[in-house]
């Protein structure tokens, strides 16, 4: 009975969009020698997703390795992040005079292209990937420290007060109340942090090299294969969007 | 007369950017044990400012506060506070919410077991027994203030500070635990100081309604000595002259020499 409804609001729209996108593309495509069309692209898709795993030495590696290596930077950069910019977010937020030092640096930091500190990272580790995983590392911890702490100080005075005519322990006070209470901005944050993140190693690797997604586009255009920076565009999407989508399933849990 | 709370020649102002605010100005009040108090008067009177001066979560600017014979310095669980929008942390159950209170104050004396108890008596006692491991979302905001007053009262504090406890209530709901709260302070003989607005409140819980003037710098105007004798009746009490009289006296000091334009 609901069916055609639900398949007129919800799943029209987006077939739609998708028609048009890829009818556009098309006519770019017919128009243009150099710019491959959705068939085309299509094919190659197949092919390349057929073998995801191979190893042909380390500068030939299968689409599924470079997107784990690529993963993994950004996982472990971004861990790394939450383990120092979560702490520093809540001492940012809890101590004013801290508050006050830090914040003229931050707010000249956070502007500045997370590539680069991509030299300093080369020069302090002398190798590639660690260097990249430094970008990741800074480009990931302003939102975590800044969105915490906002959290922490956007605490709603009741929730203090509480605290103050139950005369909790400071460390009672964390657990109970500012933790918890955070928490939803904290989640924002780390949000942020990936969405920033994985923007960002494609163009880390496409300095440092090695494998990974980002390397590997541009492997493909020197090799002049349009097909697969096509694809790798559509790959980086989609793993970007199951992130979010993670992250906001998550988030979802501990909100009140 | 017994001195249980007393409040010596209290000031209370706030710098702001026009210039130093005095809220309060020569507020003097002796209240004794077992006592229940009301603060009424118009919005802005600092009725509220002088709770929390009793509670500690403002110093005064001159004067002394003493509760049971020692200088109040702040917050202390001797003094438990009912708020107004009944500030219970939304992360926690009810039965959480009011074992973090006695924890705080049995903890160190009491095992576990005790603590469990002492908790469940304090919901049981606002008759929450059933909600116990509700989440505050999950309750209606008449069982929110039961949890909180729950919570204030498990750590048996010396006196009940409630800062209009009842206002964002229905008159129904609020009725009820009117009378509820009536039966508490029976039962536990507290000495509870409370901010309202209501007249009817005042009267029908009170032993004396302490009436402020308008603000800035406002004092207390007149105490009135509400002796009716308890139990107290609500249905009763709407036809008894002496209450209806009562219920005057303070019409008359809020409408007539406090009169205040609506703001």
């Amino acid at each position: 009975m609901n069916i055609r409804r639900y398949f007129g609001e919800h799943l029209l729209p987006p077939l739609i969009g998708a028609g048009l996108f890829i009818v556009v593309w098309m006519i770019l495509a017919q128009s243009s020698e150099a710019l491959p069309g959705p068939m085309k692209t299509w094919n190659s898709a197949v092919a390349l997703f057929s073998d995801p795993f191979y190893q042909n030495g380390p500068n030939d590696q299968g689409i599924g390795w470079n997107i784990l290596y690529s993963l993994g930077r950004v996982g472990v950069g971004f861990s790394l992040a939450a383990l120092i910019g979560i702490p520093a977010g809540f001492i940012v937020g809890r101590v004013q005079f801290i508050d006050k030092m830090t914040s003229p640096i931050i707010s000249m930091l956070r502007p500045v292209s997370p590539l680069a500190w991509l030299p300093i990272g080369l020069l302090v580790f002398q190798a590639a990937n660690p260097a990249a995983i430094w970008v990741i590392f800074i480009s990931s911890i302003w939102p975590m420290i800044i969105n915490t702490a906002m959290g922490v100080r956007q605490l709603p005075t009741d929730y203090l007060n509480v605290a103050r005519v139950l005369n909790l322990s400071e460390w009672k006070i964390f657990t109970k109340i500012l933790f918890p209470a955070t928490l939803p901005y904290m989640l924002t944050g780390i949000r942020l942090a990936i969405g920033t993140a994985w923007l960002v190693i494609v163009a880390a690797e496409m300095l440092t090299g090695g494998v990974g997604i980002g390397f590997w586009v541009w492997d493909e255009w020197n090799n002049l294969n349009v097909e697969h920076i096509i694809i790798a565009i559509f790959v980086v999407g989609i793993v970007g969007l199951l992130l979010e989508m993670m992250l906001v399933r998550f988030a979802k849990r501990f909100s009140y | 007369m017994n001195r249980y709370v007393l409040i010596e020649d209290v000031q209370m102002s706030f710098s702001t950017r026009q210039g130093l605010y005095v809220a309060l100005k020569d507020v003097s009040l002796t209240i004794a044990r077992g006592e229940f108090i009301t603060l009424i008067g118009h919005s802005g009177c600092g009725k509220s400012t002088l709770l929390n001066l009793v509670a500690g979560l403002l110093m005064p600017s001159d004067g002394i506060l003493l509760c049971a014979e020692r200088e109040i310095a702040g917050p202390g669980p001797d003094r438990g506070v009912v708020f107004q929008n009944h500030s219970l942390l939304p992360w926690l159950t009810c039965f959480d919410n009011v074992h973090l209170a006695v924890e705080r104050v049995f903890g160190a004396t009491e095992g576990k077991a005790q603590l469990n108890q002492r908790t469940h008596d304090a919901l049981g006692l606002v008759h929450l027994t059933h909600a116990e491991q509700k989440y505050p979302h999950e309750i209606s905001g008449g069982m929110k203030q039961r949890v909180g007053i729950a919570r204030a009262l498990a750590m048996q504090p010396k006196v009940l500070l409630m800062d209009e406890p009842f206002g964002a209530l229905d008159a129904l709901t609020r009725a009820h635990l009117q009378d509820e709260l009536m039966k508490i302070v029976e039962k536990t003989n507290s000495t509870v100081i409370m901010v309202t607005h209501d007249v009817d409140e005042a009267v029908l819980l009170s032993d004396r309604v302490v009436m402020m003037t308008n603000g800035p710098a406002a004092t207390i105007g007149e105490i009135l000595k509400v002796d009716l004798p308890r139990p107290r009746n609500r249905l009763a009490l709407a036809n008894d002259v002496h209450y209806h009289r009562l219920r005057g006296a303070v019409l008359e000091f809020l409408y007539q020499k406090q009169a205040k334009d609506a703001a």
